[in-house]
């Protein structure tokens, strides 16, 4: 109960503005021109040292792109995106000269990581100041900044470092992965990516090896009408494992600003991937005033037999969330997993959710889905399961659940279940409702202020997902929450 | 007379039957105790033919033949009825439709003729009087609604009019309470035949108090460790499993 | 899920479709404003395809490569259809409407006096004198005005029946009507059926659509029913018989008043290709809506079943509960929509899909959705796509049936089960008895 304790104490502690990472980070930036167009992603191709194929493989997907559509099909209303109306590149003048030593970082751009609360001083952590070690990947607008404990990961054989200098240390891991999962032309917001993606996390696991710390990426938004294009690509070789977890933040902002993100994860045999996100963007103020738009690809490839991805996700930020963190089960017995808590407040607008694809025999998945509406806002769970024809003894179970909280709100459902194998087996419950008056009178009674009542029945509601999350990562999780709904109640 | 021999069953990939012996004569009750997970249900199942278990080794043998060639209806057929712990619920299937379908299957079997309606009525109201389940039950599809205790009077009701070679009570007494038990051992003693045999299992001795058994086998680990009389029961009730858990470990 | 592109080249069917409506057919009488309205409604969006998020699953485009002709109401091919009155599925045992080849046919139907409270025109001649109930009824379509097969129907609607059920008529026997082809060739038939019960009626519908020689035919076929405050409906529908590559399309369009009820269920055991769309609309509180449906499927048959429930008031109860078996190479669709509007408060609502797959390339498509803008509500839905328990096999085959009786034996029960919906016994016999001739062929094979 000490965690609800916290949570109560944190909603009271809370001001008019919840938000408590707007701050912006006053640092002088190198920014490619405004607008997109061939140039600029040379631009960007040389600003990386880029080989030709990448370049061509950024101008190809430019190309696509000027080809397609905006998709209109999700649940999400906002206003046209004038693409020529927005930065591309951005990064801190004192990363001109690349990737430093720990010890060289802009001691202003540790102080924002340190505001952020993420640890990227190695010692302290060591120290014992924080109770477990996290690698960490600290990418801040368009390049990363920091990344921790390279050294001791080396020595395990995992290699941890942002994907721009992946593509020089290991361009053949890169050239054989990059845009396996989420092909170039996958959708309108990746094939945008695709062309102008400035920095991310690049994580390959050798064989058999367990990963002997959790790795993590915290993404920064910082200059203003910036997109931020992250680039994420994990590859779990056989047998091996890692738990990998994503933060995200962004100032206060009356623009709103784009973050079109591409993250591609791959297990050979027997391999797991464990991928948690906390996703807190600025959502917006009250009256729907700036805020991120969060346009995201995720997706899983489950090649090997026995493999395994597993997504959590807690989604409290964004104005607007269009994302569903995907599997594809090819190889036999593999599983999917996705775990979400999707909360929006205020004028946000969440569309969100899965696909399990079921190719492989005997591949199973599991969906639990919590969405909690408040305020204005409306919530979409939309994900799909299917088995394609091979898929012999498929299995999938989904529970979605919906909670709203008070009248102005929306939560939506909406599943696709296509089963093409006469041997799969589907189950797919959901519900919808408000907290129960019961619940409320029974805390209430027992001297808890509505507010307080609420938190908890809120946490209770989404205590399954919650589970999932490694466990400094639930703690944080379950604050957010609290501080998301703040405001919600009366 | 059942014969079990040196019966081995695994169930993905792992073993639950590690060369069970076990006879029972006609007329004889035998009850087999054991403790939790040592595999009596196993052996109940795999007597009556369901799928999922790998008999690896042994036979069974019904009156001499061998059984384990035949499915789960050949079996039933031939005499072999399976009162079952977890009775399933059939939705949409009236227990009388059931009932019916069952007897008629068995009367298919015997190369005798289908039952005509008002003997079935008569029959199944007979045997059901005696088992106190009411016309309502009878109109309810099968099991679906049933309390444990109906449950378990309608496993016992179906042992009555398909009138098996060998009854096997599968933990029949979980879940009842006194007076429910004393109805399901009435209706399990008024069965009892020179031609028939009953192998009782059962975790606990009170199921005995009211059915007397002829003979008494311990199970643990998959075989039977000790044989003895009724005395043997009442012995384990005050000195519990853990000889045996222990003793063939 | 991208947005259509716009500029593409019509299908051959799509042209014969909007040129039969430009050249004027003279029977197309009354409503020419509605029918005009409807079809450039058609002719943008054309026939529905996967690229239409309601159609996703049933590619209407593709399936209709041609339009097949309306064929005239001529006395000659009366013989056929009394012979196909005589069939087991035309056994109404009802106050029966028969429309034939397009047109209301009082000698096909049932003689004698209308049960009391009940008046009854065509669709035709109810349009031609511009009745204002019924063209005030076709223009409440609801959520179904955006749909391309139902501006189809409007547009080129040649006739139907008009039932009205006085206020607080209590009709005892069901009313019955009757669609029927004469078929054999590929024949089209666009009918529109309207019911108007008024306040504390109560009445119940039998709509039976079959081809008498059954032949490629497209039958796009509607109903709209308007129940009065406190009235009650129990309506049961069937496509009976039509021939492999047949199509029929058919909408149910509902509108309720305060404390109604109207009980719906569709039974679909037929060849080719069935949509049926039902969207209703609770206007009224304290109104109970309940819809079904058995769709049974074999061959290459594809059966969808896309409904739109809309809680426009608070306190309503909306059931819907659809069973699916599937053998062969068929395919099932269930695609429902609860939508719950914001001062909806008090909303009940429960969905409910199952289906059995049993043939090795069968496909079971399932969307259930819920679209929910009040906070005080429960709603919630279940859908399942699997195979028979192996465990209540076991249980039955343990007492003696063989595999093959006791996978018949639940396949009836969970056929019965969805059939309990059905509000008239004698229906349910009928439907029942229905079932299981398809699962005796089934076991039969």
């Amino acid at each position: 109960m000490a965690a609800v304790k916290e949570t109560v104490d944190r909603v009271k502690a809370i001001d008019v503005d919840a938000y408590k990472y707007g701050f912006v980070t006053d640092i002088e930036s190198e920014k490619a021109p405004k607008g997109l167009n061939e140039d600029i992603v040379r631009f960007i191709s040389a600003k990386k040292n880029e080989p030709e194929w990448l370049t061509e493989w950024r101008l190809d997907a430019f190309r696509r792109w000027l080809t397609m559509e905006e998709p209109t099909w999700a649940r999400v209303d906002y206003p046209r995106i004038d693409y020529q109306d927005l930065y591309y590149y951005s990064a801190p003048k004192s990363m001109d000269d690349g990737p430093k030593s720990l010890d060289e970082v802009d001691p202003e751009l540790l102080r924002t990581y340190e505001k952020l609360g993420i640890p990227l001083r190695e010692q302290e952590i060591l120290a014992g100041v924080q109770t477990s070690k996290v690698a960490v990947d600290a990418v801040f607008d368009s390049v990363s900044v920091a990344t921790t404990f390279r050294a001791e990961l080396a020595k395990a054989g995992v290699i941890f470092c942002p994907i721009s200098e992946a593509v020089h240390s290991h361009p053949e891991l890169v050239k054989k992965y990059l845009g396996s999962v989420v092909p170039v032309t996958d959708n309108y917001f990746a094939t945008l990516n695709s062309a102008v993606f400035s920095d991310g996390s690049f994580v390959y696991i050798p064989p058999g090896v367990r990963c002997p710390m959790e790795l993590s990426t915290y993404f920064r938004i910082n200059e203003r009408n910036t997109g931020q294009f992250e680039r994420t690509l994990i590859i779990a070789d056989a047998g091996s494992y890692v738990s990998y977890l994503e933060g995200c933040t962004a100032p206060q902002r009356d623009e709103n600003q784009l973050h079109a993100a591409v993250v591609e994860l791959v297990t050979h045999e027997d391999a797991e991937i464990k991928y948690s996100t906390v996703q807190n963007w600025y959502p917006g103020d009250a009256e729907g005033k700036g805020g991120i738009y969060n346009f995201v690809t995720k997706r899983g490839d489950c090649r090997g037999d026995r493999s395994k991805i597993s997504w959590t996700q807690v989604e409290t930020g964004s104005a607007i969330t269009w994302k569903y963190p995907s599997c594809i089960l090819r190889g036999e017995a593999s599983r999917g997993e996705f775990y979400s808590i999707a909360i929006s407040n205020g004028r946000q607008q969440v569309d969100s959710g899965t696909k399990m694809i079921h190719l492989g025999k005997n591949t199973t998945s599991r969906i639990i889905s919590k969405g909690i509406s408040a305020g204005k806002s409306n919530n979409t769970y939309r994900g799909q399961v299917s088995a394609h024809r091979k898929a012999t003894g498929a299995r999938n179970f989904t529970n979605c659940d919906s909670l709203l909280i008070g009248h102005d709100c929306g939560a939506h459902t909406v599943p696709y279940i296509e089963s093409k194998n006469a041997s799969a087996v589907f189950e797919h419950e959901a519900t919808t409702s408000k907290i129960s008056e019961d619940q409320l009178f029974y805390c209430t009674q027992r001297g808890l202020s509505e507010e307080e009542a609420t938190a908890l029945i809120v946490n209770g509601f989404v205590r399954d997902v919650l589970q999932q999350l490694p466990m400094e990562f639930a703690v944080e999780a379950q604050k957010l929450i609290a501080i998301s709904l703040e405001g919600s109640v009366g | 007379m059942l014969e079990v021999k040196n019966l081995h069953v695994s169930v993905g990939g792992r073993k639950i039957l590690d060369g069970l012996n076990l006879t029972v004569k006609d007329g004889e009750v035998a009850a087999i105790m054991g403790p939790n997970g040592t595999g009596k249900s196993t052996l109940s199942y795999v007597i009556a033919g369901r799928e999922d278990y790998e008999v690896e080794e042994g036979e069974v043998l019904l009156d001499g033949v061998n059984i384990l060639e035949m499915d789960a209806t050949e079996r039933a057929n031939a005499g072999v009825f399976l009162a079952f712990q977890y009775p399933l619920e059939i939705p949409g299937v009236a227990t009388m439709t059931f009932l019916k379908a069952a007897l008629n299957a068995q009367a298919r079997a015997r190369g005798q003729g289908e039952l005509q309606t008002p003997d079935f009525m008569k029959k199944v109201r007979e045997a059901a009087g005696k088992l106190g389940v009411g016309q309502d039950m009878l109109k309810r599809p099968l099991n679906v609604g049933f309390s444990g205790g109906e449950k378990k009077r309608m496993e016992i009701l179906q042992m009555a009019l398909l009138q098996p070679k060998i009854g096997i009570l599968d933990e029949t007494d979980s879940g009842l309470d006194i007076d429910a038990l004393r109805i399901v051992a009435d209706g399990v003693n008024a069965l009892r035949a020179k031609d028939r045999s009953f192998l009782v299992i059962t975790h606990y001795q009170r199921l005995l108090d009211y059915i007397k058994p002829d003979t008494v086998h311990v199970m643990a680990k998959g075989k039977i460790a000790r044989t003895g009389g009724p005395e043997l029961a009442l012995e384990l009730e005050k000195s519990g499993y853990a000889a045996f858990t222990g003793e063939a470990a | 899920m991208n947005k259509p592109v716009l500029q593409r080249q019509r299908t051959e069917a799509e042209v014969a479709l909007i040129e039969r409506f430009d050249q004027g057919d003279r029977r197309l009488v009354g409503a020419s404003a509605l029918r005009a309205d409807a079809m450039r409604r058609f002719a943008e969006a054309g026939l529905p395809n996967r690229r239409v998020e309601a159609w996703h699953y049933t590619d209407l485009r593709g399936v209709m490569r041609s339009a097949a002709l309306v064929r005239a109401p001529e006395t000659a091919t009366l013989p056929v259809a009394r012979e196909c009155l005589t069939k087991p599925v035309a056994q109404t045992g009802a106050f029966r409407f028969v429309i034939f080849n397009g047109a209301y046919n009082e000698e096909l139907s049932s003689s004698g006096p209308l049960p009391a409270g009940v008046t009854v025109t065509s669709l035709a001649a109810a349009l031609a004198a511009g009745d204002a109930d019924v063209l005030g009824a076709l223009k409440a379509d609801g959520p179904g005005t955006g749909d391309a097969i139902v501006a189809l129907n409007t547009a080129l609607m040649q006739d139907g029946i008009v039932i009205r059920v006085m206020p607080g008529a209590k009709v005892e026997r069901p009313l019955a009507i009757l669609n029927l082809m004469s078929g054999g060739f590929a024949q089209a038939a666009f009918l529109r059926s309207i019911l108007l019960v008024g306040a504390g009626a109560s009445v119940s519908l039998d709509e039976t659509t079959a081809v008498c020689m059954p032949d490629a035919t497209q039958a796009n076929e509607a109903l709209t029913v308007v129940v009065g405050d406190g009235a009650r409906v129990d309506y049961a529908a069937q496509v009976a018989e039509q021939g492999e590559g047949a199509v029929a399309v058919h909408g149910l369009f509902v509108t309720m008043g305060a404390n109604a009820r109207f009980n719906g269920f569709c039974l679909v055991p037929v060849a080719g290709l069935v949509r049926r769309q039902i969207f209703a609309r609770l206007e009224g509180e304290h109104s109970t809506i309940s819809l079904g449906g058995l769709s049974l499927l074999r061959g290459k048959e594809h059966a969808d079943t896309t409904l739109v429930v809309d809680h426009a008031v608070p306190n309503c109860v909306s059931r819907e509960f659809f069973r699916h078996i599937l053998d062969h190479e068929s395919t099932g669709v269930f695609q429902g929509k609860v939508v719950v509007r914001q001062h909806a408060q008090k909303t009940d609502g429960g969905m409910k899909s199952q289906a059995l797959v049993l043939g090795e390339d069968a496909s079971m498509n399932n969307k259930p959705e819920l679209e929910i803008f009040a906070d005080d509500v429960v709603c919630g839905h279940g859908a399942t796509v699997g195979q028979l328990d192996a465990n209540q096999i076991f249980y039955l085959q343990a007492r003696g049936l063989s595999r093959g009786e006791a996978e018949s034996l639940l396949l009836e029960a969970f056929a019965n089960e969805a059939l309990e919906l059905v509000a008239d016994e004698s229906i349910r016999a009928r439907y029942a008895a229905q079932a299981a001739d398809w699962l005796a062929h089934r076991s039969g094979q």
